[in-house]
């Protein structure tokens, strides 16, 4: 396997890895919002702080991180970018 | 004190811009304990900033192809990120977001899980592909790696149809905001917010709508966290709102409870008098329905909106101006950030609101006051002289019940500052604010449309011979006609028959997701696959549409997918179609597959060059 193939390997698991995290803050917490709802984050019940401001804030922190990772990848396979 | 250029000052000169901003505010403020009326303090707010907006338009011109487009692919990552918040935040998220999630509840709210999650697809899935290849425009996208014209023209039709949709809404907005600040009728309205919008983005360009969105995105932000903080702390529910509210949202439940919520018929309503889009308080503000139809309906919008967002041409554009394929990547998230700042702050907003108003402890609370004293109130009399806010004394006691008091969803934003008492200062930089979010949308949306058909319509496919001269000349005259054509249909009104804001999220992703999606991580998509996906996705969606739609048809909604909705069936067919006829005809050529494999890697050249 070529080092372009190998590097759109790890991009792709990359990727995968990221939308699963992706998918639990979007969808699958919310299958159980009734149920989570009796739960409570910093006095709010848990279903309502999660739509109000968890999931938005964990959107945040993925897009960092996989930023971060993706660059990694780039650079370990030779396909960083010099400028910025 | 400026040395280097102007991109080494940014920091310096938005830093410069927002402490002026903040003294503008001061002075105001000054200004009206000097007895200055709240309607010049209004004009002046509105007046000052949309001249600070055309002054960096003017700055900002260019008779160069790439900065007219792509802003010079020089844009930081921090401040593209403001840009895209601003571009991405309209006048609808400014003022009628907080007053969605108020009398919608949790089921609203996947409103803001799907326009925050779909930031995760674009960054993963696209922004830093389309960055590497060099684009224009989304449909030069389209047209370069499937190629030729035809399916080129699909992307165009999509974009046109997902971007006007939305245009409307946002120069009506700015009319509206217009209109009350500088006392003017609102079809006059309509044609000075155009000419706002076009004074910032004519000369410039993609380079002229990058800066002004930015100083837009510094205004909206102050105008909206200000009023959220000052009113917390002023009835002493938190220092920090975001992270405090928690006591505010067990008493709203506790008030419920205590008043009942209760849904009035329409026959009620109607022989009452309330007037046509006002609401009352009848959704639980943090309880979450049971059953699996209430999940379905949360999940479904969140999707819809999620992969309408990572189709959305004006916000996909913001990326191609990036210096690097990895500040692309950044700048996601940067944008995001900026983004959540703001959508975090909704929810706070309508919970201080909302008990501001429900709580009889508070001097503010009306809710269980005698209706004679309550319409004496300043701002209830100001605001029903409107047909902003309503009383319905159904039962005849008196005494304002709960569903008895009703309010448009804006005023939840724009007239929640006077409720709480604050001063009208605060009221006058909300309108600034909103001036400020429905000018950047619609300048970002204005440029999207006459971009992809000045460069892909006309030079690409009408005159490939044009100088450069020409096309700027067509790239302009066209933002006029469009910025024109929005302000006309704006100012007949007729904006509610053209539908949600949501519809433009449906539109995008029926047509365009999966051609993007694809173009980059499937090889063997091809472009009649292409063209007959983008075709079958959209007609399938616009059908489903017409079906569903109560002005329309009105039939019965399938599997609780409704108009809001619509993607879900242009998406599926639009991937399935795409798949089956990309495998029916002959696998792109090698040149095609070789630019693909250079897409997918950060490093070397673009794939179109800077001037194409």
């Amino acid at each position: 396997m070529s080092n372009k193939e190998k590097h759109w390997q790890k991009t792709k698991g990359h990727m995968i890895m990221t939308l699963c995290l992706w998918a639990f803050f979007s969808m699958v917490i919310f299958l159980f919002g009734y149920e989570i709802n009796s739960m409570s984050f910093l006095g709010y019940p848990l279903a309502y702080y999660m739509t109000a401001q968890g999931s938005l804030l964990a959107f945040v922190i993925i897009i960092f991180w996989f930023a971060n990772k993706q660059e990694k990848i780039d650079e370990e396979f030779g396909f960083g970018e010099k400028e910025d | 004190m400026f040395k280097g250029g102007f991109i080494q000052n940014l920091p310096k000169i938005y830093g410069l811009y927002t402490g002026g901003f903040i003294v503008f505010i001061l002075m105001m403020a000054i200004a009206e304990q000097a007895g200055v009326t709240a309607k010049t303090i209004g004009i002046l707010f509105v007046a000052f900033t949309v001249a600070i907006y055309a002054l960096i338009g003017y700055l900002s011109r260019t008779v160069q192809v790439d900065a007219y487009y792509l802003a010079g692919r020089q844009v930081p990552t921090v401040f593209n990120g403001m840009a895209t918040a601003a571009d991405w935040m309209s006048g609808a998220s400014f003022v009628a977001l907080a007053g969605g999630v108020y009398f919608g509840g949790y089921s609203y709210m996947a409103f803001l899980v799907g326009w925050t999650g779909g930031y995760v697809l674009v960054s993963t899935l696209l922004a830093p592909y389309l960055r590497k290849f060099g684009c224009y425009t989304v449909p030069d996208f389209i047209g370069t790696r499937y190629g030729g014209n035809g399916v080129r023209f699909c992307a165009v039709l999509v974009l046109v149809l997902a971007s006007f949709t939305y245009v409307t809404a946002q120069i009506n907005a700015t009319g509206t905001i217009a209109a009350r600040a500088l006392g003017i009728p609102f079809e006059a309205g309509v044609w000075v917010g155009l000419v706002s919008i076009l004074l910032c983005s004519m000369l410039g360009g993609m380079r002229a709508v990058t800066w002004t969105q930015v100083a837009q995105y510094i205004v909206l932000i102050i105008a909206y966290l200000i009023p959220v903080f000052w009113i917390s702390n002023k009835i002493g529910a938190g220092v920090f709102p975001h992270l405090m509210l928690g006591d505010e949202v067990a008493r709203i439940t506790e008030l419920e409870g205590q008043f009942g919520l209760a849904k009035n018929s329409a026959a009620d309503m109607k022989a009452a008098g309330v007037p046509g889009g006002l609401k009352s308080i009848a959704v639980a503000h943090a309880g979450v329905g049971a059953g699996g139809m209430a999940v379905w309906k949360y999940i479904s919008l969140a999707i819809c909106m999620m992969v309408g967002t990572a189709s959305l041409p004006h916000i996909l554009m913001r990326y191609f101006t990036t210096p690097s394929v990895k500040s692309a990547r950044k700048s996601v998230a940067w944008s995001l950030f900026f983004i959540f700042l703001l959508y975090s702050s909704a929810p706070m907003l309508a919970t201080l609101s909302k008990i501001s108003l429900m709580d009889p402890n508070l001097p503010t609370g009306i809710i269980g006051k005698s209706i004679a004293d309550v319409q004496s109130i300043e701002w209830v009399k100001q605001w029903s002289s409107q047909k902003q806010v309503f009383i319905a004394d159904f039962n005849g006691d008196g005494i304002l019940q709960l569903n008895e008091w009703f309010m448009r969803t804006g005023v939840v934003v724009l007239a929640t500052p006077e409720v709480a008492g604050l001063p009208y200062v605060i009221s006058g930089l909300v309108a600034a604010g909103g001036m400020a979010a429905a000018m950047s949308t619609a300048d970002g949306l204005i440029l999207a449309i006459a971009n992809a058909l000045s460069h892909d319509v006309y030079y690409n496919m009408i005159d490939p011979k044009a100088d450069v001269r020409k096309r700027l000349i067509v790239a302009r005259v066209l933002l006029v006609v469009i910025g024109a054509a929005g302000a006309y249909i704006a100012s007949m009104r007729i904006t509610s028959i053209l539908g949600a804001v949501a519809w433009a999220f449906d539109f995008a992703m029926s047509g365009l997701f999966f051609p993007l999606v694809l173009g980059v991580w499937w090889k063997r998509a091809t472009r009649e696959g292409a063209i007959a996906g983008m075709l079958s996705g959209l007609a399938a969606g616009t059908a489903y549409l017409i079906y569903v739609y109560p002005k329309f048809l009105g039939n019965p909604a399938w599997l609780g997918i409704d108009h809001l909705r619509f993607g879900l069936i242009g998406a599926p067919v639009c991937l399935v179609v795409m798949v089956v006829v990309s495998l029916m005809t002959k696998a792109p050529d090698a040149a095609t597959q070789r630019m693909v494999d250079e897409v997918r890697v950060p490093s070397g050249k673009s794939i179109l060059g800077r001037a194409h």
